[in-house]
This record gives structure tokens, C-alpha cells and sequence, in this order.
């Protein structure tokens, strides 16, 4: 019986090791998850190598990690000269939002992009469309219009440079900052 | 250690040529068009070596403006002549130029020189030869001398050039003119410059140097003052700086946006874009009081304002339309009329300063290059095939205007004239160029 019990916790744990594991390695530098991770580590000195295991989690506790996975992805995504928030970005502003109304005296600081085409003025108009769109959203989830500012780059500020229509992509954003 | 040898200078060669061929521009078109003139380098009556090749600034301001197409020295019939005294006409008679610009260079003090120069109607001339009678007074279409320093060359050649210039088009020369725009360095931790050079690119100084985005330099009317948009407080402001005291006033930092200045007219006023109230907005900002009065009021994107030359109405770019197009506002009746109509956008517009067109940035098939519209025939003609183009402006007498396009991926200045023949790239630095802004006549 015990065995058993065992064995399913090991079953919702492992996938979350997993999921840690894997973005660990992309973005490992403000990893909030990596104590509750059974990660090895190196001891320089003698060679020796320890292990452990994943900390057993409450669902409530998955889905605040769930959460805090998402709220690392800072940067949402839009179409050509559009300004609406996709669905396949609801998840990550979700996130955020919840975070927000969690915590009224955090301040978020919205910016708006554009890609390259068309003139850098009409393009600070579009930007600041995109961020007020990603503030309104927030907004509609609870977050307190005092806590979020906004401000538009334009085309100013390319994350990419190549000028190709994946750049342009890149380019097209809301940016979350902290 | 020889081959190494050769690899150092070569490399010494291929980091020297990009500050050489900053200053190179590059005629992509439009040549073949130019009309054939002969200028023949200014005969130094001094010792030594003369301050600078005065003749060299006025062949390429020619070249520059497309209109003409100097001749090969060499094959000149005369030379060495510096004075319309020495002109012999009937050497020139199957020499296929319209004129003739010559002139001589003497010391007259201490960093004084005396320049003086003639420009000869070389068709008169050959008439005249054909008949026999050959008096100077009857070919000879301008004649000047003055004293200048030698820091006066460059600004002295433009000068001629102006002269020339209008004596055979009728057009006045914006030769003596300059130019501002933004460089930006990614990378650096100042990335983003304001600089203003002289038309042709020399002469490049910074005026301002910041971390944060410099959008949208524009020149008062005066040629004293620039407007632009800085984001050095992490947010849009516009300024306006005084070019000779430096003197920066903050005039607009509203919440939101800040934007595309223009000054009008008077230069008393700003057409601006502030999105204060909500959506982008044109408003009217008094530079001395600061009051502001409001323009448009629609729920879409209104931008990008420029003055009529009259001052009593605005060009700007609206998308109330559906899609971004140009559209004029009366400034006393508030009446809204859209101007454009081919292409899927159009935007960026402004007016030529004989009010006859309109210059702007046209999206046709998914390409954006710069367009001229005939405001009498509404004839639109597309006048770039570059890419991305933005920014254009005109210069001061309407015959040319610059832009901002890219170039093998990176931002770069370009030129077309007004017409579409002619067609330039300008001289590049480091790093990407952009909003470019022509000034009025200095």
C-alpha cells in the first residue's frame, strides 16, 4: 500500500521535475523552483556528488509553480498593425494578473513595440494600442489601473535586427517589467 | 613575416576606407539625365599648398543636386585658366556643356584669401564664336570675388554652388543647408544620437547623446531651433534645443505619448501628437506659453501633423478610415477632408514649400517607399524602390528629398529627387541612421 502511494506521488512529481529540468536550462537565473527540485550538485573539493528528491506538492502549490513558470515569460506577442491580445498569450497575462491583484503594491510597467514598417511616429501610436490592450486586459482581471504604467517604444527598440518577417514578429510585443 | 605584413596593411586599408567613404554618396540612378557643365579647378595664385580644392565642393554639390553632370577635367580645351579674360571661346566650340564655371584662389592676408570666380554661358559663347564678334559681356552670366578664411572654403563652394546653380535652373540652390537625423549605436551604452551635419554629410556634429530612444528632429523655420522627442525620463517628451546655445526647453511631457513635433509656420507653435485624453491626438502647442489646443477628436489613430505652407491647415496620418491614409484639417473650421486614396496606406505626409505636392510614405503590395502627389491632377507617381523607406523630407527649394530606407540590413540615409530621376544613397557612419530632417534655406 505504501508502495503504491509512493509510486503515484512519484507520478505527479516526476512530470514537474521534468518541466523544471527543462526550462532550468534556458533560464536558469531566476529560478524560484530550483530548492523544491531533487537537483544534483558537484562538490569541487572531494569529487562527491549528492542527489535528493522533488518535495511532495499540494495542488494548491502546483499551480502557484504553474504560475510563477508562466509569469517568467514576460513578452506577449501581436499581428501585423493588430492590437488584440491572441488567446495563445491569455495563459501568461492570466498569470500575471493573478500575481497583480495577489500583490497591490507591486507596480508593473507596460511597453508597447512595433516592428520596422511604416513610420517610426504612426508606429509609437500602435505600440502604445498594444500595451493599453495588454493594461485593459489586466484590468479586466482585478489589477488596479494604479499599479500598471504604460509607455511606447515603437520601432525603437527591435529586439531583433534582421528585418525579416520572423524579425518583424519578434518585434511586434507588450512587455512586462517589473 | 612578409605575407604578415601585407595582412596588417590591409587590414590598416579596410579600417581606414569606411571614414574615408563616410563621405562618398553613392548615385544609384538618374546620371544619364543630369545635364553636361565644366568646372575646372580654381587657379591658386599663392605658395604652397592652397586651404582646400574650392571647384571639388561645387562639382559635387552639382553632381548631388541630379540636375547636372560635370565634365572630365582632362578633357577640357583649356586649362589652367582662372578668369573669363583668359576664356578663348573658339577653343571650346564642340565642347558639349552648357557652361563653364572657373575661378582663381589668392592669398590676401593672414588666413585671408580672395576667391573669385566666373560662370561662362558656353552655348552663347560658341554662337558668339560662330559669328565672329566674341565679347565676354555678352556670355558671361555671373561674376563674384570675396575674402574668406580658410575654415570659409567648404561654405564658400556651396555658395557658388547656389549661384550656379540658379543662374541655369531658375531655381534657388539648397546647397547651403544641413541636415539632422538619429544614429543609433545598439550596443553602446549612449546608443542614440542627435547629430546635424551639412547637406552633403560634412561637417557632423552630436547635439545630443542618450541612453534612452531620440525620435522625430524637426528645424524651426529660423534654422535655429530643433524640435524632437526624447525618452531620457523613460518616457516621451518632446524639446526644442537651441543650436547655437545649446539651450534645451521641455515642452510637452503629458501622460502618454509625446510626439512627432512640426513647428508651424511663424515657428511660434508645435503641431504635435499627445495621447493624454486617450487616443493619439493632433494638438497645437504655443512654444512660449505652453497652451494647448486640440485639434482632432476621433477615436482612431490621428498622427504625424505637418503645416500647409500657409499655416492654415494640417496634413496627418489618420487610420479613422480603416487603414492609415493622409487627411487635412482646417485649422479654423476644424473640417476634416482625406487626401489619399491609392495604395493600402499612406502616411508621413507632408507639403513641398510651393504647396504644389505632397511627399509621403506610400504601402503598396506590402512595400513601403516614398511617394509625390500632384495636389492639383491628384496624379500619385512612387518615387523609391528601396526598402522600408520612412522619414522623408524636402529640402527647401522642393527638388530633392531624404529619407530614411534600409540598406543591406541596416538603416540608411537616402535621397530621390522630386521628380524621381535622380536617386542617391547618402554617406553612412557607424551604426544605423534614421529621421532624417531637412533644414530651410541658412
Amino acid at each position: 500500500m505504501d508502495l503504491n502511494k509512493l509510486l503515484k506521488a512519484m507520478l505527479v512529481a516526476l512530470p514537474i521535475m521534468a518541466i523544471s529540468a527543462c526550462s532550468s536550462t534556458s533560464e536558469s537565473e531566476t529560478d524560484a523552483m530550483g530548492s523544491t527540485n531533487g537537483s544534483g550538485s558537484e562538490l569541487n573539493g572531494g569529487g562527491v556528488q549528492t542527489g535528493g528528491i522533488g518535495a511532495l506538492l499540494s495542488p494548491e502549490e502546483q499551480q502557484r509553480q504553474q504560475l510563477e513558470e508562466l509569469r517568467r515569460e514576460h513578452i506577449i506577442y501581436f499581428d501585423f498593425d493588430r492590437s488584440e491580445v491572441q488567446t495563445e498569450f491569455a495563459a501568461i497575462l492570466e498569470a500575471h494578473g493573478t500575481y497583480l491583484v495577489e500583490h497591490p503594491s507591486v507596480r508593473v510597467l507596460i511597453e508597447g513595440h512595433a516592428d520596422e514598417r511604416g513610420t517610426p511616429e504612426y508606429n509609437i501610436a500602435l505600440g502604445e494600442r498594444r500595451a493599453k490592450a495588454v493594461a485593459k486586459y489586466l484590468q479586466g482581471m482585478g489589477v488596479q489601473p494604479s499599479q500598471m504604467s504604460v509607455v511606447s517604444y515603437g520601432e525603437e527598440k527591435p529586439l531583433d535586427f534582421s528585418r525579416t518577417d520572423e524579425g518583424f514578429g519578434k518585434n511586434r510585443r507588450a512587455v512586462l517589467v517589473y | 613575416m612578409k605575407i604578415l605584413a601585407k595582412w596588417l596593411a590591409l587590414a590598416v586599408l579596410l579600417c581606414s576606407t569606411p571614414a574615408k567613404a563616410a563621405l562618398d554618396i553613392v548615385i544609384t540612378e538618374g546620371v544619364d539625365a543630369a545635364r553636361p557643365i565644366a568646372v575646372m579647378p580654381f587657379v591658386w595664385q599663392g605658395t604652397g599648398t592652397p586651404p582646400q580644392a574650392i571647384a571639388d565642393v561645387v562639382m559635387s554639390d552639382l553632381v548631388r543636386s541630379g540636375t547636372f553632370k560635370p565634365l572630365d577635367e582632362l578633357g577640357l580645351p583649356q586649362r589652367n585658366i582662372g578668369a573669363v579674360a583668359q576664356f578663348q571661346a573658339n577653343a571650346w566650340a564642340s565642347v558639349g556643356a552648357e557652361a563653364l564655371v572657373l575661378g582663381s584662389v589668392k592669398p590676401y592676408g593672414a588666413d585671408q584669401y580672395l576667391v573669385s570666380f566666373d560662370l561662362i554661358d558656353l552655348v552663347k559663347a560658341q554662337n558668339q564664336s560662330l559669328k565672329g564678334a566674341v565679347s565676354p559681356t555678352e556670355f558671361l552670366m555671373d561674376s563674384r570675388q570675396t575674402v574668406i578664411s580658410a575654415a570659409q572654403f567648404r561654405q564658400y563652394g556651396h555658395r557658388i554652388s547656389d549661384i550656379v546653380y540658379e543662374k541655369l535652373t531658375g531655381i534657388r540652390g539648397a546647397f547651403l543647408t544641413r541636415i539632422s537625423y538619429v544614429v543609433v549605436n545598439h550596443g553602446q551604452k549612449a546608443p542614440y544620437q542627435l547629430m546635424i551635419a551639412d547637406y552633403d554629410g560634412f561637417n557632423e556634429q552630436m547635439l545630443l547623446r542618450s541612453p534612452e530612444p531620440l525620435m522625430s528632429p524637426t528645424w524651426s523655420p529660423d534654422g535655429r531651433r530643433l524640435a524632437y522627442v526624447s525618452f531620457e525620463n523613460k518616457k516621451a517628451e518632446i524639446f526644442v534645443q537651441d543650436l547655437y546655445t545649446q539651450v534645451r526647453t521641455k515642452v510637452s511631457s503629458f501622460s502618454g505619448i509625446n510626439g512627432a513635433p512640426a513647428f508651424s509656420p511663424d515657428g511660434k507653435s508645435l503641431a504635435v501628437t499627445l495621447s493624454k485624453d486617450g487616443q493619439p491626438e493632433i494638438y497645437i502647442i504655443d512654444i512660449a506659453t505652453k497652451a494647448i489646443k486640440r485639434i482632432t477628436n476621433h477615436y482612431a489613430i490621428d498622427t504625424e501633423a505637418t503645416w500647409y505652407p500657409d499655416g492654415k491647415s494640417l496634413l496627418f496620418t489618420s487610420e479613422r478610415g480603416g487603414k492609415p491614409q493622409l487627411y487635412r484639417v482646417d485649422l479654423a473650421s476644424g473640417k476634416v477632408n482625406r487626401e489619399t486614396f491609392e495604395g493600402e496606406w499612406n502616411m508621413g505626409g507632408s507639403i513641398t514649400p510651393d504647396g504644389r505636392s505632397m511627399i509621403f510614405v506610400n504601402r503598396t503590395n506590402g512595400k513601403f517607399n516614398i511617394a509625390r502627389m500632384d495636389l492639383n491632377t491628384r496624379f500619385m507617381q512612387v518615387l523609391t524602390s528601396t526598402r522600408l523607406d520612412e522619414s522623408p523630407s524636402v529640402a527647401p527649394n522642393g527638388t530633392m528629398v531624404i529619407y530614411g530606407t534600409t540598406y543591406q540590413g541596416k538603416q540608411v540615409l537616402a535621397a530621390v529627387s522630386t521628380d524621381g530621376r535622380f536617386k542617391a544613397r547618402l554617406p553612412v557612419g557607424q551604426g544605423e541612421v534614421k529621421s532624417p530632417s531637412w533644414s530651410p534655406f541658412l
